[in-house]
């Protein structure tokens, strides 16, 4: 692996998850350099494509979360420059990163997933909020999740519990979005199971289970360290693990995914896994999902991520 | 220390696509760079061994003479010996609040109130007790009910905390009648006043308003800076205290940092010496009058008619009032989609108000961008107002955290 010459993670960006991209950045940066790898950090701005034009990087890590990173946009930039990229090609981008779509996707391939609805907020200007809200309520049930269609860390979603809180958990919604995903809550067990590709199919690592001080996995429980207890693996009997591992590989191959994700699901008191969303450019923080499962499973993330720099930048020489 | 998603915004507002509002940062471009780079040079080679040695805790001599210089145009006349030199006035509030707050205590403050003191009280687990305020600053009565009812209550009240002219982040000035009933009834009641007046220089109409020290020397801490006259990146402010509490903040002092850096303390004594500093004042004072005079022009021209905000007559800020029902925290992701940045209330209160408030800032971009980022607020604002009327709330959500941006943003 010692053709790997210089390599690119692109973190920052203009989305509302910047912060949380800087420090996944930083830490993707330092054990890619910890494996002796030649590494350059770098925000997109408008100095980026002359600088990548001048000196095209063997290959880049995309750190980019949100919008910035995972709506396929900078993928396809790097696709015009010929440069290489660790993970999935524009096309599915756009398709995981739309959470309805991705729901629509994975069900047509027989995973479960919580029942929904999604709409704009022009719908509930147009044609009333009470009324429709009204109907989500009588067909959903409660307790619901609303969140916004596109959009991660939990940014503008809440737990509804009652019908009354519905309005303003949706003013909240739009604020991170024009389209809001409403979905059926389904009670169990939190998990995420990140999913590798090192050059011989995706395979699963340790599910890692998320239990929030506070009960929500909300953005300060996310980013503060000790605000959630994690267990890698995951407290769950080895069905159930078996049924999540398969369901994030079945989400990642369906959607046509490549290298890397993180589905998030929840695990029912049965053991079924219900998909929730798939991340495309999973956070790589100190206290991100992804780099705990790795550990669960013994592995070294600089070498998983040299891997994965490996194998793409391989790519444009076949 | 709890991660925010509204900290995590302003994140996204240190970018130069965001026109930010939010910020509080001096402009310190419009300093003559140059000749502050030959006074710095020049103070290594002819008083290096003094400039990098330690001084005294209380701070160095020639300079607390110059400060007692520069207070005099607020009507002060102290003497150098009552003078401690600190890193920033911040740091004079932490030992104040270090010298007199036991957990519980009482500290009164304007409500809203500058956000790094707040932060020093909570960290002293400090009460802090909001008194009302209007476009004429504190209002006295107020201040006299409040004081009485927690002597009734005998809670224990160990200052107010006032920042009387220009007020962060409300914009307003405490008017003269006022100032002297505020000192009447603190006195009366036997309460401290620290006066924090970062920005009392940079007043855009008429002479600089008499500080509240100068008519009580011994009922007033007073804390200066020469950050907003000056540059930040110094870290000199200071305090003027009664000989009492000015021992105990020299031994606080020394038992925080030994003493303040020299080097920075003897570059601004230069520059007190060999520029025209007034004249530097004067400048800044017109380049911040004309972003004052952008900012509430845009805003008259553009905000929807339900919206209302304060006048500054000098500082850096502009305080805004959003129509009921909008909520200042929930807007501020779509704001930062329409690339605008601005500080939800919230972060200036110890009690949870002002969601429906926002500060806004114009200190730092140019009158352009300002009417820019004006009309992206007034556009996110509008459309909040129809969410609003559709969902006929606002956003509920708690959000955990610190709200406001640290102080390295524009």
């Amino acid at each position: 692996m010692s053709d790997l010459g210089h390599v690119l993670v692109l973190a920052g960006g203009l989305s509302y998850e910047r912060e949380v991209s800087l420090r996944s950045g930083r830490r993707v940066s330092e054990v890619l350099r910890a494996a002796g790898i030649d590494v350059e950090a770098r925000d997109t701005d408008a100095s980026l494509v002359p600088s990548i034009l001048a000196d095209p990087p063997d290959a880049v890590f995309v750190t980019l979360h949100g919008g910035a990173g995972e709506d396929g946009a900078i993928r396809s930039v790097l696709e015009l420059l010929n440069v290489p990229y660790v993970g999935a090609d524009p096309d599915a981008c756009r398709v995981a990163f739309d959470k309805p779509t991705a729901k629509a996707v994975v069900r047509s391939v027989g995973l479960v997933t919580p029942e929904s609805v999604t709409l704009p907020k022009e719908t509930f200007h147009d044609l009333g909020a009470t009324m429709v809200l009204g109907r989500i309520v009588a067909q959903l049930g409660l307790p619901l999740f609303v969140k916004p269609a596109r959009g991660g860390s939990a940014l503008g979603a809440s737990i509804v519990r009652t019908a009354e809180e519905l309005p303003a958990a949706m003013v909240g919604c739009f604020a991170y979005g024009d389209t809001a995903l409403i979905e059926r809550y389904v009670v169990g067990v939190e998990v995420a199971v990140s999913v590798v590709d090192l050059g011989n199919g995706p395979i699963a690592l340790p599910a890692v289970e998320i239990v929030p001080d506070e009960g929500v996995y909300d953005y300060a429980a996310r980013y503060t360290a000790g605000h959630t207890e994690f267990f890698a693996p995951a407290r769950l009997s080895p069905d159930a693990a078996a049924a999540c591992a398969q369901t994030a590989v079945t989400a990642h191959t369906a959607l046509g995914l490549r290298d890397i994700s993180r589905t998030d699901l929840i695990v029912d008191a049965s053991g079924q896994p219900h998909f929730l969303e798939v991340n495309v450019a999973p956070g790589m923080t100190e206290t991100s999902l992804l780099p705990m499962a790795a550990e669960a499973a013994g592995q070294d993330l600089g070498g998983l991520c040299r891997i994965l720099l490996h194998n793409a930048a391989a790519r444009t020489r076949t | 220390m709890v991660a925010s998603e509204i900290r995590a915004l302003f994140a996204v507002a240190s970018r130069p696509e965001v026109v930010s509002l939010a910020g509080g940062m001096p402009y310190v471009t419009a300093l003559p760079l140059d000749l502050v780079g030959e006074l710095v040079s020049d103070l290594v080679t002819r008083h290096g061994p003094v400039a990098l040695q330690y001084g005294s805790g209380q701070g160095d001599p020639h300079l607390r003479e110059q400060i007692c210089e520069v207070m005099r145009l607020e009507g002060i006349h102290a003497g150098a010996n009552d003078v401690v030199v600190t890193v920033g006035s911040q740091q004079a509030l932490d030992l104040i609040t270090r010298i007199f707050i036991d957990p519980g205590d009482v500290v009164l403050a304007e409500g809203p109130s500058y956000v790094g003191a707040l932060g020093t009280f909570a960290a002293y687990q400090a009460k802090v007790v909001h008194i009302a305020m209007d476009d004429q600053g504190i209002v006295p009565e107020s201040l006299a009910q409040t004081i009485y009812a927690l002597e009734t209550a005998g809670a224990p009240i160990k200052f107010l905390y006032t920042i009387p002219t220009f007020h962060n982040p409300a914009g307003v000035t405490l008017n003269a009648a006022r100032r002297q009933q505020v000192l009447d009834i603190c006195q009366r009641a036997g309460v401290l006043i620290v006066e924090d007046n970062p920005y009392g220089l940079l007043g855009f109409d008429g002479e600089p308003m008499r500080a509240l020290r100068a008519d009580n020397a011994d009922g007033v801490v007073y804390l200066g800076s020469f950050s907003k006259t000056l540059a930040p990146g110094f870290r000199v402010g200071w305090a003027l205290a009664p000989h009492a509490i000015r021992d105990k903040l020299v031994l606080a002092m020394e038992s925080a940092v030994l003493s303040h850096s020299s080097f920075t303390q003897l570059a601004v004594g230069q520059y007190l010496t060999t520029q025209p500093w007034r004249e530097q004042i004067k400048s800044f004072k017109e380049l911040y009058r004309e972003r004052r005079d952008a900012l509430l022009d845009s805003l008259e021209a553009l905000m929807p008619p339900e919206v209302t905000w304060t006048r500054p007559a000098g500082g850096f800020f502009v305080w805004v009032t959003l129509p009921e029902g909008l909520d200042s925290k929930a807007i501020l992701p779509r704001a930062v989609a329409e690339r605008v940045a601005f500080v939800p209330g919230t972060g200036f209160f110890s009690d949870g108000s002002g969601s429906r408030q926002m500060r806004l800032s114009f200190c730092f971009p140019e009158p352009e961008r300002i009417r820019e980022g004006v009309r992206r607020l007034a556009g996110v604002i509008e459309q909040e107002i129809q969410l609003r009327d559709t969902f006929g709330t606002g956003s509920t959500r708690g959000h955990a955290g610190v709200d406001t941006p640290g102080p390295d943003l524009a």
